[in-house]
Formats: structure tokens, C-alpha cells, sequence
């Protein structure tokens, strides 16, 4: 019996000992959910964040930048005061507001340390600094937020702001794991197409720490730290002077305008109007400010040079013109007259030929262009030719980028409408179920044709080219000021159309300007050899038209194309072109010759509501644009850095 | 005796010799690397540091194992009992005259030294029971010794909880495992071990299915039960059982939330679910688990270990001392200290069976008991099968008090098995 209790012992001490020894075989070796654990704990990462890319406009002139700001951090158990009000004071807090922060950080942990107040300015941290000695506990972290040189192009440059939740789970979905909670992230403009340009790349430092979080050195003596790389700066195409003059061009105007330089397609200025001040959203106020501005009807994020649609207008029967050539559907000698034409001709005249047709924006002119472009060809059925005619029509036209994303440096670019078969097709439900009476509308830019500020202006540096374009981009040069730009801003893209063709329309174009009719003489800046068109985008009914204009210049080597939409600007000669002409001699020049015609465009009043019915020009001459009157309320309180 | 080849050093058991520097020697590095600073290296040899400190309660183990391998081995048997008189006299007294600390009174303060006299009641209890047991006629099947024995662990065994050393007072339960070899029957154990099994599945399976599958389990019995002993009896006999595991469990329930001291509960809580209190109670055996598994097949390396220092794991160097040798040494270090605890406890089982004298062998189990207890329940904790109750692991654990009591109660052991062959056997 006691044998085989002795046994029983034995076998018990045993059992315990394999029990255990298996259970430590699981949590060892098996189970590896425990030394991932244990670098969690230990070892603290601490991310150190470059200072974004700062970007400069073509003249090296710089745009945006980055203010150091300071945040002050609290570890509580370190805290030793003496004079508390002395502090307060010293920190420009109540009694109050210092207890319940206090509180706050030591509720958090008394030996981690907290955020206890964010972005002290320069200005503010050298004052504070010397005096923050006597204070132990009290730590500093340098921070930064965007700070422009300029109130313009605020669409074109975007914000930074915190990445949102969705773009976590989009980025989990790609498999990356670069932006953790809290990060900020460009969120639109320059800022959101060049982020992973701009931000640089983070830098991890793992540091061990103990239970109470008191740093106990670098991990592995800091052989697995990654230094942070610094955001690249970004060299722009933009004239700020030239930018900042067009704007004011724009002052209680709504529309947009874009000037590239045709020969690099490089974006010279871009306007959106109305727009706000950048500053708005860099900084402490941003989610107060978003919310303001993104509730503004004039739609105020809205960047419509690449997201505004309109329909060309006259300014399309470019296109149309040096289609109709290389269709072989007309000659720079063709004749047609107005008759049985339901269109308005403001030409004066009966018959004319394509000069004339161009130079005074013949509409039954080019109602007869696009009806030769569709009907040229073999098929007799009206519908089938329809077909045939429209199809080749489309593809040429695409070739301009009208209907296709250009591929501009900025996010959020939209398509516009080029309808081809496919579209009226699905609209007319069925094949061969239209024809060309249906669709003679889009012949002189209007109907279903949407294009943007953006493409206009591209057509323009088409034409200034005769015949090929690069694709229009902000950034030129990425890292240093003779750094390149991104590889598809290189390209050449051809619309494959004969060069004289577009010496033929040139030289109608150069005399729609210089020999007006068209444009009002007094609007026409004349030394510049600038050739243009000018548009009437039709609104909806009861609405002034939109003014639409394109031009480049000299006619010869030209060294800027233009588009401008001036909305309720009525038509194109009006309003559009004398902008465009004066910030082309702007650019070309650097001064302004017709004074006149300068303080004429600055004046007018053009802004409305969206969709307001009114169409007779506002009584109201208030001298500044209403959305940035309530929009600089706001910019108050913060500390400009703004340099005049 | 005074022949050299009878001298004591030929005599004691050198293996066991062996194995407790081996323990004391590797808790001693493993001591220094629980609270090594890489930032600012200390020598282990550091007065100030616990590895300074264990080395001195090291040397002054060798101090006390001399005197107890000179002291006549009569001793302990004759003064058993006045030892234990003495110990509770000390248990007492510590109570009013202790000092305080963390609201326990269960230390003497003289100076810088420490003493806790529930340490050495182990010892005494064991001295005492063994002496009873070993007077002529007494029998532990019977009912009036098994009351006395009774009688012997529970009076210390309330004095030590009062003093709040719950830990220390259910050291005395193990000694049970001594108590059933000296033929106290396998029910009383077997009681015992159901007993605490039930209390932990009370709290996480809900009673109807405890009650469910211990009727499965009577099923099982009854069915394979020989058909001559299906009697009437037997069926009433596992009925009883029944209901009184049954009963158990509905005493389980009312013991954890009506006895239990919030602090006691959540510790057996934390053993079912660790992630219950992530940061109060739980956080021990969390990061005790991070720190062990952590360590891999070999381990971080001596003093590599990042869990241990840094006092993520609390109590690191005494009660949690096995989460160092978990994540430095790996599995293949766990290996070593429960293999060199196994064959500690083993070979002690072999030295008590071999004892001339009951008072010897009783002794001897009485130190296996105390042994075994303390391996199970503290290596038991830092991998979460036990709950965590403050006891250290012999030998390894930092602090004087506990290695001495170790010694004493190892080397007295050693000195009876020593002098087995002078003693005419009386069993």
C-alpha cells in the first residue's frame, strides 16, 4: 500500500512537471502571439515626422511653406510648482484652464507625457522658453503647419488636414500601412496629387521604455531606426505675380481661367473664382473653417478650371475648322450662305468663307461645317451617314482632350462630355435612330459638348502650336529648381492634323482680334499679335450667358495660350477676352497698357448664386466679393505669416 | 564518528547537495538579470542591487547549513514540539509588535534585517506533526489523529491568514500530500483537489452544465462498475457524491462573492480570463505570459531580456523570478530549472522512502510537500494555470527569508538522512 502510495506520489510530481513543460512548449515556441507582444511593450516607437516639401512659384518666389510651431507636453510626475499663477501667466491661461488640462494629463498617466497645449508660435516658445526652466515636467515637441505667401490659387495648392478614417480603410485595402490615425495627409490640390512627394518619408526611432514609460535608451542600439527623410520641394510653373494679377481681374466674379505656355505645357496661372484664403485651412481652425467654407453656396472648394463645366461655345468652331479641313470637308476657300438655317448669324452678312466665318463667328457658317463633316462620306442613308460621320468627327475631337482627362498634376479632373455615337445611341435609344438634325447643336460648341476651363486652354496651346500639345501641368521641376517633372509631362501628343490647317484658322483668329468685330475695339489690347475666339457658353433659360474666350500670343513663337470663362459674363467679348488679353500682355510685357479696359474688368459685378434666376446686372457695386468677406472673419485671431 | 570516513561530509547526499547550488547558484544570475539595467550596468556583486543582497542571505546559508549539519540530528525530533511553541508564540506576537507593511503584519523589523516567521512555520509544523505522528499507536486513518493533525496545520495556518499571508497559510494544505502517505486516506486529498477544481469551473461554466456533465460522469461509473458490486449502496454512495459536488459548486459560487476579498477574487477570475482586469490584476499574469513566451526555444539571451527588466512583470525577482529564466533562456531554460526542481523533489522522495524513522521519513515527505506545493503554485501562475498567489519558487526567488527557510528545512532533512544508519529502526 505505501508502495503504491509512494508511487502515486511520484506520478503526481511527474504529471505537474509535463503538464507544465507542455504549456510552456505552447506558450514558447508555439504560440507567437507573445514575443509580438513583448515588442509592443518594451519597445516604443516614436515617429518623427520631416517637414513637408515647400512650393515655389517658376521665379523661385516661394508660395508655401512651413511655420515651426511648438506643442507643450506635460509628464505629471515630474511636475514641481512653486507659483502656479506665475505659470498661468506666463502661458496666457486662467487658473482654471491650467487645473482642468493638469487634470486631464495626470487622469492620462502621471508618467507619460502628455499634450497640453498645441501650436505655440515662434514668437511665443522664445518667450517662454528661458522661463519654462524653473518648470520641470513641462517638455517641448516641434510641430509645423502650412503657411502661404499668397490669398491665391488656394484650390490649385489644397490642404493638408487629417487623414480620414476612409482613406485608412482604402489604404488597408491596397495592402499599405504608411498613414496610421492622427497623420495628416494631403487632402486636395497640389498637396493631395504630390503627397508622397511632398511628405517625405517618416522616420522610426524604437526606444525601450519601462512599465511607468520612462525612456530607457535606444532599442538595439538604434540598428533598426529608420531617419526620416524630408518632403521634396516642388517647383511650379505658376507666375505668382501674373497669378495674383489675374485674380484680381476675377475680384466679384465667378468663373475661372488658365494660361499654359504652349511650347512645355506648363500652367502659367489658374483661376477659380471665388476662391478662399489658404490659410483658412492650415492650423488649429481648420475643422471649424472647413465647415464654414464647405457650406458657402458659392462653392467655394470647387476648383473650376479642371471641375467646371461648360459648354466651348464659339470657341469650339476652332476645332471645328481645322477638323473640317483635314476631313477634307471644306477649303479655307469655301463659301456657304445662311439660308434655311434656324440659327442667328451676327455677321451681317449672307455668304462668307471660312476667313470671314472665323473672324466673325458665322454661325450657319459652321452649322453647314459640322453637316459636310457628318455627311462626308459614302453611306446615302442620312441616319447611317450619321453614323460614319459623327464617328470620325469624335475621334478627331478627342484628340484635343476634349471628353478625356488631360491628366493634369491635380486630383479630382473631370472628364467633360465629347457625345459620340455610342452616347446618342444610348440617349436616342437604338442605332441609326438620329441623324444630323439631331445633333447640329454640338457643331458650334453647344448641345451636349462640356469641356473645362482646363482643355479650352489646351486647345488654345494646341493651336499655338499648330497641332500638338503637352499635356498642361503645374509641377515643373520636382526636388530642385532644375529637377524634372513627372515623365508624362515630357510627351508630345500630336492631333494629327496638317500644320496649314492651322495656319488658315490662325490667321482669322489673328484678325478676329485685331480687326474685331467680335470684340469691342476698346477691349483689344493691339501690340501683343495675340489671335483669339470668343465664346457664348449658353446658361439655363432665364440666366445671362457664360463669356468664354481663347487666345494665345505673339502669333508667331507664342509664348502663352489662354482660356477664360467668366460666368454671367453674357458673351465672349465682353467680359472673357478683354481678362485674357490683359493678363496675356501682362505676362508678355509685365506691364498693362489699356488702363481703361483693366479698371472696366475690375469693377464689374458678375457674381450670383448658383441657379439664381435674375438676369439683369446687379444694382449692388459692393467693392468686395461677399464669400471672402465672410471668409476673412475667420482669419482673425490667427497669427498671419503672410509676407506682403 | 570521528573517523574521517564518517565524517558528515561523506555522509549527506551529495546529489541533493548538487542540485540545491545548482538552484541557488542559477536563481542568483537569473536575480541580477531581472533587474539589469543595460543603461547602467551594475556588477552583480552590489551591495545595493538584489543580487548583491541574495548573495550575502547566499553566504549566510552557508553559516546556517554548518550549524544545522553540527547540531545533534536529536534535536529536532526532541524539540519539536517546543519549536513549534515556540513559532506560534512568534506568529502571534508578529501580529502586534510586526511592522507594517502593505497593511500585512507578518515581518519583524530589526534594523535592515527582515524576518517572517511564517516562513519557518512550515518548518516548525512539519517538526511537529512528524513527532506525533511518530509516537507509537497513532494512525492517520484514525479519527482522533487525524483531528490532532488537524489541529497542528490550523492553528498557524489562521494565524499566518490573519496576518494576510494567504499564500504562505495554503502552503500548509500541501502538506496534505505528506499527510497521505502516512496513510491518510486518498479521499481526504481527492477532496481537496475536486474541491478546488469545481471552484474554478463554477466561474467559468455556468452550473447546470457542471451539474450535467458530473451526472455524465456518475453515469460512467455506475455503468462500468462490476455487476456484483451494483448494489443499492453503491448507488446511493454515487448519488451522494453527486450532490455533493453539486453542492460544491453552489457553495463555489457563494465562497467567491460572499468570502473572497475583492483582491482574492479577481485573482481566480484573472486565472480563467487573464484580459478580465488587463490593467489590475490580470496585468501580472498577461505580462508574466508576454515575458515567457516571448523567449522563444532558447531565450533573448542572458540579461537580453526586455519584459523582465523595466518591471513590466511586477514582483520580477521574487515571486515573477521565473518570467526571467522564461524569456532569457527560452524553453530550453524552463527545461532546466523544472528538470533540476523535478529531480530535486524526486530525489527527495527516494531519501524520505529510505528512512529508518518515521519521524525521518515524515519529515522528509514534510519537505517534498512544502517543495512540491511551492513549484505548483508559483510556476503555475507566471504561465496562468494557477491563480496568482504570492508564494516564491525555493531557491530561485530573491529574499533572505525565503532561501533561509528553504535551507533550513532541505538541510535538516539532509543531516537526519545523514545519521539514518545510527538509528535502530522503529517502524
Amino acid at each position: 500500500m505505501q508502495e503504491v502510495k509512494k508511487r502515486i506520489i511520484q506520478g503526481v510530481v511527474v504529471l505537474v512537471a509535463i503538464i507544465y513543460l507542455a504549456k510552456l512548449f505552447y506558450l514558447q515556441v508555439i504560440d507567437e502571439g507573445y514575443s509580438e507582444a513583448a515588442v509592443d511593450n518594451a519597445i516604443e516607437q516614436v515617429v518623427q515626422i520631416p517637414y513637408r516639401g515647400q512650393i515655389y512659384d517658376r521665379k523661385g518666389q516661394l508660395i508655401v511653406y512651413n511655420t515651426p510651431t511648438y506643442d507643450i507636453y506635460v509628464t505629471p510626475k515630474k511636475v514641481k510648482i512653486q507659483d502656479t499663477l506665475r505659470l498661468c501667466n506666463l502661458l496666457g491661461l486662467s487658473k482654471f484652464q491650467f487645473d482642468s488640462m493638469f487634470t486631464i494629463a495626470r487622469t492620462y498617466s502621471k508618467f507619460k507625457p502628455s499634450l497640453f497645449m498645441r501650436q505655440l508660435s515662434v514668437e511665443d516658445f522664445a518667450r517662454v522658453q528661458d522661463a519654462m526652466v524653473d518648470y520641470p515636467g513641462f517638455t517641448f515637441e516641434t510641430n509645423a503647419f502650412r503657411t502661404y505667401n499668397t490669398t491665391a490659387m488656394a484650390n490649385t495648392l489644397g490642404y493638408v488636414a487629417e487623414v480620414s478614417p476612409k482613406q485608412l480603410e482604402e489604404q488597408e485595402e491596397a495592402g499599405e500601412d504608411y498613414y496610421r490615425q492622427g497623420d495628416y495627409i494631403g487632402k486636395s490640390g497640389l498637396e493631395r496629387f504630390y503627397e508622397d512627394i511632398l511628405r517625405g518619408r517618416r522616420g522610426v526611432k524604437y526606444i525601450m521604455k519601462d512599465v511607468h514609460g520612462v525612456v530607457k535608451g535606444p532599442w538595439k542600439g538604434g540598428e533598426m531606426d529608420v531617419s526620416p527623410v524630408a518632403g521634396k520641394n516642388l517647383y511650379t510653373s505658376i507666375d505668382l505675380d501674373l497669378q495674383q494679377y489675374a485674380d484680381s481681374l476675377f475680384v466679384n466674379k465667378s468663373g475661372s481661367m488658365v494660361a499654359i505656355d504652349p511650347a512645355t505645357g506648363e500652367i502659367l496661372a489658374m483661376v477659380s473664382s471665388p476662391s478662399y484664403d489658404p490659410k483658412l485651412l492650415a492650423g488649429r481652425n481648420y475643422s471649424k473653417n472647413y465647415a464654414r467654407l464647405a457650406l458657402n453656396p458659392y462653392n467655394l472648394l470647387l476648383n473650376r478650371a479642371l471641375q467646371g463645366l461648360y459648354r466651348p461655345g464659339s470657341t469650339f468652331k476652332t476645332v471645328e475648322t481645322v477638323v473640317g479641313l483635314e476631313e477634307g470637308a471644306i477649303t479655307p476657300g469655301t463659301v456657304l450662305g445662311h439660308s434655311g438655317i434656324r440659327m442667328n448669324c451676327h455677321c451681317g452678312r449672307s455668304s462668307s468663307d471660312l476667313h470671314t466665318a472665323i473672324q466673325r463667328s458665322c454661325n450657319p457658317y459652321f452649322y453647314h461645317v459640322f453637316r459636310r463633316i457628318i455627311y462626308h462620306n459614302d453611306e446615302r442613308d442620312p441616319f447611317k451617314a450619321s453614323k460614319v460621320g459623327l464617328q470620325k468627327w469624335s475621334e478627331r475631337v478627342a484628340k484635343f482632350g476634349i471628353g478625356q482627362k488631360l491628366g493634369v498634376d491635380l486630383p479630382y479632373e473631370k472628364k467633360g462630355l465629347l457625345p459620340d455615337v455610342e452616347y446618342y445611341n444610348k440617349r436616342n435609344k437604338g442605332e441609326y435612330s438620329w441623324k444630323f438634325s439631331n445633333i447640329y447643336s454640338v457643331g458650334i460648341g453647344e448641345g451636349e459638348l462640356l469641356v473645362t476651363p482646363l482643355k479650352l486652354a489646351n486647345v488654345a496651346a494646341i493651336i499655338a502650336n499648330r497641332g500638338w500639345y503637352i499635356p498642361p501641368h503645374i509641377v515643373r521641376a520636382i526636388g530642385s529648381p532644375k529637377g524634372e517633372p513627372l515623365p508624362e509631362f515630357k510627351v508630345k501628343h500630336s492631333v494629327d492634323i496638317e500644320q496649314r490647317h492651322f495656319e488658315t484658322l490662325i490667321s482669322a483668329m489673328y484678325d478676329a482680334i485685331n480687326s474685331p468685330v467680335t470684340v469691342p475695339a476698346r477691349y483689344v489690347v493691339r501690340d501683343i499679335e495675340a489671335c483669339g475666339k470668343t465664346g457664348t457658353s449658353q446658361n439655363k433659360k432665364g440666366q445671362d450667358d457664360n463669356s468664354v474666350f481663347i487666345c494665345f500670343a505673339p502669333r508667331n513663337n507664342p509664348k502663352i495660350a489662354i482660356a477664360t470663362v467668366v460666368d454671367y459674363g453674357r458673351w465672349g467679348g465682353v467680359t472673357a477676352a478683354p481678362i485674357s488679353m490683359l493678363v496675356a500682355e501682362r505676362y508678355l510685357k509685365g506691364y498693362t497698357t489699356n488702363k481703361a479696359a483693366e479698371a472696366e474688368m475690375k469693377a464689374k459685378y458678375l457674381l450670383r448664386l448658383p441657379n439664381a434666376p435674375n438676369s439683369k446686372p446687379k444694382p449692388d457695386t459692393t467693392k468686395q466679393q461677399k464669400p471672402l468677406v465672410a471668409a476673412k472673419k475667420v482669419t482673425g485671431p490667427l497669427v498671419s505669416h503672410t509676407k506682403p | 564518528m570521528a573517523s574521517r570516513n564518517n565524517s558528515i561530509l561523506n555522509r549527506i547526499d551529495w546529489l541533493t547537495v548538487s542540485l540545491y547550488i545548482a538552484c541557488v547558484v542559477i536563481g542568483w544570475l537569473n536575480i541580477y538579470a531581472a533587474v539589469y539595467n543595460p543603461e547602467q550596468p551594475i556588477s552583480i556583486f552590489n551591495f545595493d542591487t538584489n543580487s548583491g543582497k541574495q548573495l550575502v542571505w547566499m553566504g549566510l546559508s552557508v553559516l546556517l547549513i554548518i550549524a544545522i549539519l553540527v547540531i545533534d540530528y536529536r534535536f529536532w525530533e526532541t524539540f519539536g514540539f517546543f519549536i513549534y511553541g515556540f513559532v506560534i508564540f512568534l506568529l502571534v506576537a508578529v501580529l502586534f509588535l510586526g511592522a507594517d507593511i502593505k497593511g500585512s503584519h507578518s515581518w519583524f523589523k530589526i534594523g535592515p534585517v527582515g524576518f517572517q516567521p511564517a516562513e519557518v512555520a512550515k518548518m516548525a509544523t512539519i517538526l511537529a506533526i512528524a513527532k506525533y505522528l511518530s509516537t507509537p499507536g497513532t494512525n492517520m486513518a484514525r479519527f482522533k489523529d487525524q483531528l490532532n493533525v488537524a489541529i497542528f496545520i490550523l492553528i498557524p495556518m489562521v494565524l499566518i491568514r490573519v496576518s494576510s499571508e494567504t499564500g504562505q497559510a495554503l502552503v500548509l494544505v500541501g502538506l496534505m500530500l505528506m499527510l497521505y502517505r502516512e496513510g491518510l486516506p486518498g479521499i481526504f486529498p481527492s477532496i481537496v483537489i475536486v474541491a478546488a477544481t469545481l471552484l474554478i469551473l463554477s466561474q467559468t461554466v455556468d452550473t447546470l452544465k457542471i451539474a450535467i456533465g458530473l451526472a455524465v460522469v456518475a453515469g460512467i461509473v455506475i455503468f462500468f462498475l462490476p455487476r456484483y458490486q451494483r448494489t443499492r449502496r453503491t448507488f446511493v454512495a454515487v448519488g451522494l457524491v453527486y450532490a455533493g459536488c453539486v453542492g460544491m459548486v453552489l457553495a463555489a459560487d457563494f465562497f467567491i462573492n460572499d468570502v473572497l476579498e475583492p483582491h482574492q477574487r479577481s485573482r481566480i477570475e484573472v486565472l480563467i480570463d487573464p484580459n478580465s482586469h488587463k490593467r489590475g490584476a490580470g496585468w501580472n499574469v498577461i505580462q508574466s505570459k508576454i515575458a515567457i513566451g516571448s523567449g522563444g526555444i532558447f531565450g533573448k539571451g542572458f540579461l537580453q531580456g526586455t519584459q523582465t527588466k523595466f518591471d513590466f512583470v511586477p514582483e520580477q525577482s521574487t515571486d515573477f523570478i521565473f518570467c526571467t529564466v522564461g524569456e532569457e533562456h527560452g524553453f530550453f531554460g524552463s527545461l532546466v530549472v523544472i528538470g533540476l526542481l523535478l529531480s530535486l523533489i524526486l530525489r527527495l522522495v527516494f531519501l524520505a522512502e529510505r528512512q529508518r524513522t518515521r519521524f525521518a521519513r515524515i519529515y522528509g515527505y514534510g519537505v517534498v510537500s512544502v517543495f512540491f506545493f511551492h513549484f505548483l503554485v508559483n510556476i503555475g501562475m507566471t504561465i496562468g494555470l494557477m491563480p496568482v498567489i504570492g508564494i516564491p519558487l525555493p531557491f530561485f526567488s530573491y529574499g533572505g527569508s525565503g532561501l533561509w527557510s528553504f535551507t533550513i528545512l532541505l538541510f535538516i532533512f539532509l543531516k537526519l538522512d545523514a545519521q539514518r544508519s545510527f538509528i535502530m529502526s522503529r517502524v
